[in-house]
């Protein structure tokens, strides 16, 4: 039997062993996956097969139309037709630049890669990153100039802008608002600065739904061996959480030291799910154990945590939450300057602050009858300003309202001009990073929609002659680095990414307010950004509203999280559909009870819930924001929960490709480890011995490929499989098939639970192709299509498939995906501009095929052929599949299994190493690392 | 009553019984022949072009190497279609008012490309690479045939995947050395299968996995 028999995998199957989830075990599929649901009747269907068989060699005969071949007319320098070309720019997240490599085929941008020289990157993406690529070539992206609700041109905007130019110059420009969002783009902030100095009465404004601080601090938890979490999610939110990702797994390995991780918080995170003691508590109590921990008398566990934080001084990290109030905040800060740790493991740059006002006093003025023009350069305020500012109703009553937008959203709609924006890709801007540097954001194509990007609106304000953006960018920079060697200087900024000039950096934007909240007894209320569509700035891209949720593996909505205990007190279930009012306002939601949430809490996603989105977005999920309240940026307590009697289905993956409780995800701990590394990977079922087979060994000469995925350093945060969805032409299917159990992702990430519900511990599993060298699914194919190849790789063969699903039923790991219906042809992504963003190295896979993971076969191949045209070896490292590119946490290697140096054999030779369901003798390529923990041993005995 | 049928009606009947099938299977074999024919697959019928290009004259005539033109054919995956320019470099000099060439200075004008046809056309789930080809000994005219006696340009053989196998399980039948591979006019030596074994060594071509699925397909 596994070690871990409390591993348990969702609720229902803890709770209710005896239902449908226990038959759900037992089956293959989900209900409706497999079996004909229609009605069909079997004479009918007997009738389609015998049509479809006799039918079924004239496709033979169908002659291959005639294809054309375009040729430049003249063709640039730099382009071979067939080889890809990289390109060094940045995208935002929350205004900060995260530098990225885009990877271009004769023009067409077709994959984002994290630039390995970038600080906020380090070669890493998100699963925001990768999905960038599918918002660019969205076809809902606004399009053109509108004004009152009828297409206009951007003349005729110049041509108003010019009137009412007349009138600011008489009157210092009172009347003028701008309203932008957190910004840190160098060039931006000077155009500001010299609209302000042109029109001195004019005054700009600041909002972002998810304003972080320029001036938070910056951590170093490399250097760090404890680390206390306050309600901070560094690992996976925030624009440094790759660079954090990054350092924290490097104290992750266990050498002589492993570092120790404690998070308290109230809703479960990826980071939590790391920690080594995951403490569950209210937001109020949090304070009162920040406090504890201060003064380390109090609770015994706070006294444990302060003695191992002084036990570590200047070795260890106090950080808090920007969730979390100021008091949580501040004693974090003192705690980190007690144990030295400033300087150390943390530094926190001067504060300072723009000259930008906040939306409050846009609002004061706009009901003062102040302002005649407002003009907002991106963002959605309309959606996602808090509540109470009634922002909605705030529009109308200024004359002349601008919108630059990449989407005409909620605030578009109500503003009279609505101007498409150039996306980030489109057009030329630059950025500062989390930590100052700036890095030249350089367009990788045409703007696809006519769009115009900030500078260009900037200047039509400022009534500049109108010149590029490029030229704008160059200009200020021009300015800046004001020497002979300029064009040296730029051409070096845009080849490597990123600008060593810290002095670029913006000053500070202050973050949401964030009073303590009034203590009372009660439900208390979260209000967190979503993992799937951040603030809703992700709401039309069907790849992150098809990403699994990290913690409840929900898809295509939100819901309104709630303890267990709170909900069989409540009596509230799944799917159940409430009312949640809050100070006043209400919104209706279902409630999806999940592990790990504190009690009495209730954590709500903003980003869903959108009206103006498009077709992707609109309708999907509730409006959290109409629960946001400017005194209560992140939730409160006081909330009430209504009974609906509704119910609303929820779909999940969490349910679905069920691996009947084996000990797929192995622990230890680290001392365990160290007295006896080998017994922790060890499983009770040995896997059989090399020779135990009827089938022949693979030689064990050449090249072998595997891979091996380190679950010790794996958090979880599925940037792998958006990578791979945009490297392998992965289609959405939509939530109706997602609830068939049929969504395609190649690479999944499995959650476990294990131990109590209130407080359980967390496990994430990638699972991709284990490539097995005993392979159930070749066996069991009538028409080879899916066969080994020399080098060890499970090959599947799309033009060879019939689709009899035979090897997805056959496969222990069930990660073989089925096309049941022609996916690259529906709605998600979005057609005139999707076949510009496909893979031209990967089949886009039809209706009746089955697929899965490839190792990224077109790489592979990639490298294989330059190394063979050199006459040389591939060199180690050298192969990176997308899902291996993508990981902040370089959980996932990738390598030949033959050569004995190679990082990968090195990882599989380590005693922590173990094959998944090995004991079935399919020998598989991929492998796991077992999961260690450092719990702190006084503190396990409580 | 009389008999309904004659005597004859038995080997009526037995005639019958044989040659449905047999009629039925030579259909298909005649179908099957029919789709694999040079007719249907368009083997040595020329594609009709914007311009009616002679490699006859340009490789044949004047002797231009192939990678004057297909500039990428050793570097990439695509081998390249001349960008007008590259016409434009002899066509603004020399026939620079031929009607034939009339499409090519309107590309030139208008910066509109010329939009040819293919030739050789593989199905979308294969993937073929030149650079490889070229760089290990497989020469052009090995796939593309005397391009140089060509007026118009057709293809000259079917791509079926057997065809491509023949060559990736038994590349010595093929091979020539690495500076032969763009000449058109190399005499296979006749001594092809010793010569081609030595090749395989000397032009490192790894034979191991050349037939595996994926080294075409992904």
């Amino acid at each position: 039997m596994s070690p871990l028999t409390g591993i348990w995998r969702s609720l229902d199957h803890l709770e209710r062993p005896g239902d449908g989830s226990e038959e759900m075990q037992h089956r293959e599929f989900p209900e409706g996956a497999s079996e004909l649901s229609d009605e069909w009747s079997r004479r009918q269907f007997l009738k389609i097969m015998c049509a479809s068989i006799a039918l079924a060699g004239t496709t033979g005969c169908t002659r291959q139309p005639l294809e054309r071949i375009v040729p430049y007319v003249r063709q640039p320098e730099e382009v071979i037709p067939g080889r890809p070309l990289y390109f060094a720019s940045a995208l935002t997240l929350c205004g900060f630049a995260r530098g990225v490599l885009v990877e271009t085929h004769e023009g067409r941008p077709t994959k984002i890669e994290g630039n390995p020289g970038h600080p906020a990157s380090l070669g890493a993406s998100d699963a925001f990153m990768q999905a960038e690529l599918l918002t660019l070539y969205d076809a809902e992206r606004s399009q053109a100039v509108i004004h009152e609700s009828q297409v206009s041109t951007w003349d005729l905007l110049l041509g108003e802008l010019a009137g009412a130019a007349k009138k600011w110059q008489g009157n210092g420009g009172a009347g003028l608002r701008l309203l932008t969002r957190h910004e840190t783009s160098p060039t931006i902030l000077d155009q500001i600065a010299r609209l302000l100095v042109k029109y001195p009465r004019a005054k700009w404004h600041e909002y972002d739904p998810l304003a972080t601080e320029l001036a938070a601090p910056r951590y170093h938890l490399d250097k760090a061996e404890v680390i206390v979490s306050l309600g901070a999610d560094f690992l996976s939110a925030g624009p440094a959480s790759l660079k954090h990702a990054h350092d924290f797994t490097l104290a992750r390995q266990p050498k002589s030291t492993m570092n120790r991780l404690y998070v308290v918080e109230a809703t479960p995170t990826l980071t939590g799910a790391m920690a080594d003691h995951r403490l569950v508590m209210r937001p109020d109590d949090l304070e009162d154990f920040a406090r504890t921990l201060e003064s380390g008398t109090g609770s015994k566990v706070a006294a444990l945590i302060a003695a191992d934080l002084h036990e570590h001084a200047g070795r260890s990290l106090v950080i808090a939450g920007e969730c979390e109030s100021a008091v949580v905040r501040d004693a974090a800060r003192r705690l980190n300057q007690t144990l030295q740790n400033v300087g150390a493991t943390v530094d926190y740059p001067a504060a300072g602050r723009n000259s930008a006002r906040n939306l409050q006093e846009l609002v004061t003025d706009a009901h003062a009858g102040e302002i005649d023009t407002l003009v907002i350069i991106g963002g959605n305020p309309n959606y996602d300003a808090p509540a109470d500012f009634e922002f909605g109703t705030l529009l109308p009553k200024i004359a002349s309202t601008i919108h630059l937008g990449l989407y005409r959203n909620e605030t578009g709609v109500a503003c009279r001009w609505h101007i498409p924006e150039a996306h980030e890709l489109e057009s030329w801007s630059d950025a500062a990073a989390f930590e100052g540097s700036a890095t030249i954001i350089q367009p990788v194509i045409e703007p696809l929609f006519a769009g115009r990007s900030r500078h260009e609106l900037l200047a039509a304000l400022l009534e500049e002659p109108f010149s590029s953006s490029y030229e704008i960018v160059r200009a200020f920079w021009q300015k800046r680095h004001a020497a002979p060697d300029f064009e040296q200087f730029w051409r070096k900024a845009l080849h490597e990414g990123v600008i060593e000039d810290r002095s670029a950096a913006a000053p500070a934007s202050s973050p949401p307010p964030n009073p303590p909240p009034p203590r009372s007894a009660g439900l208390h209320l979260l209000i967190r950004p979503s993992a799937q569509m951040l603030d809703g700035k992700f709401s039309n891209n069907a790849w992150l509203q098809e990403f699994p949720e990290p913690m409840t593996k929900m898809v295509w909505d939100n819901a309104a999280l709630i303890n267990p205990a709170t909900a069989s007190r409540l009596k509230l279930e799944n799917g159940e559909v409430v009312d949640l009012k809050f100070r006043g306002r209400s919104v209706r939601a279902p409630i999806w009870i999940l592990p790990g949430q504190a009690e009495d809490c209730v954590t709500i996603n903003i980003g869903y819930g959108r009206t103006s989105s498009g077709s992707i977005g609109n309708g999907v999920g509730f409006n959290a924001n109409t629960l946001r309240l400017s005194d209560a940026m992140w939730g409160g307590s006081g909330l009430e929960i209504g009974k609906t009697g509704k119910h609303h289905d929820l779909v999940t993956t969490q349910q679905h490709w069920e691996m009947e409780g084996r000990d797929q995800v192995r622990v230890g701990t680290f001392a365990e480890f160290q007295r006896r590394p080998d017994a922790i990977a060890k499983s009770a079922e040995l896997p059989p011995r090399k020779d135990e087979t009827l089938y022949p060994n693979v030689p064990d000469n050449g090249r072998a490929w595997g891979m091996a995925i380190d679950l010790n350093t794996c958090i979880g945060c599925g940037a792998c499989t958006v990578a791979c969805q945009a490297e392998n032409n992965i289609p959405v299917v939509g939530k109706e098939q997602v609830g068939r159990g049929r969504e395609m992702h190649w690479i999944r990430i499995d959650r476990y639970y294990e131990g109590d519900p209130a407080n359980p511990a967390i496990f994430h599993q990638p699972v991709p192709c284990m490539h097995c060298e005993n392979a159930p699914c070749e066996l069991v194919c009538p028409v080879a299509a899916t066969v080994h190849s020399s080098e060890g790789l499970n090959q599947m063969i799309y033009n060879r498939c019939v689709g009899t699903r035979y090897c997805s039923n056959n496969c222990p790991y069930k990660v073989r995906r089925f096309n049941f219906l022609e996916y690259d042809e529906n709605h998600f992504e979005k057609p005139p501009t999707r076949k510009l963003m496909r893979n031209p190295n990967v089949t886009v896979r039809s209706r009746g095929v089955m697929e899965k993971c490839t190792y990224c076969i077109q790489r592979i191949s990639a490298v294989k052929i330059e190394a063979e045209k050199a006459n040389r070896l591939i060199r180690d490292g050298e192969i990176l599949p997308a899902c291996a590119q993508a990981c902040p946490a370089g959980a996932i290697v990738f390598g030949d299994i033959n050569d004995p140096v190679s990082h990968v054999s090195r990882l599989k030779a380590s005693p922590l190493n173990y094959g998944l369901l090995a004991e079935l003798n399919t020998r598989p390529r991929t492998s796991y690392l077992a999961k260690l923990r450092n719990p702190n041993p006084e503190l396990e005995q409580i | 009553m009389p008999q309904l049928f004659e005597r004859r009606a038995n080997a009526i009947a037995r005639a019958t019984l044989i040659a449905v099938p047999l009629v039925v299977l030579g259909g298909w074999a005649v179908l099957l022949a029919f789709a694999r024919s040079d007719f249907w697959t368009g083997v040595d019928s020329p594609v009709e072009q914007p311009v009616p290009f002679s490699h006859q004259h340009h490789v044949g005539g004047l002797g231009i190497d192939c990678r004057y033109c297909h500039t990428s054919a050793e570097t990439s995956s695509f081998a390249g279609i001349p960008p007008t320019e590259t016409c434009m470099t002899c066509h603004s000099q020399i026939w620079k008012d031929a009607p034939l060439l009339q499409p090519v200075r309107d590309s030139w004008q208008t910066g509109r490309s010329i939009k040819w046809t293919r030739v050789y056309d593989l199905p979308d789930y294969t993937y073929f690479d030149h650079s490889i080809h070229i760089n290990k000994g497989v020469a052009c005219a090995s796939c593309h045939g005397q391009v140089n006696e060509m007026p118009l340009t057709w293809k000259t053989n079917q791509l079926y995947m057997r065809w491509c196998l023949d060559c990736h399980r038994h590349p010595e039948k093929f091979l020539r050395p690495i500076n032969q591979t763009v000449k058109m006019n190399y005499q296979a030596a006749p001594n092809q299968r010793p010569l081609g074994r030595q090749l395989i060594i000397a032009n490192h071509v790894h034979t191991d996995g050349l037939a595996d699925c994926y080294t075409c397909h992904r």
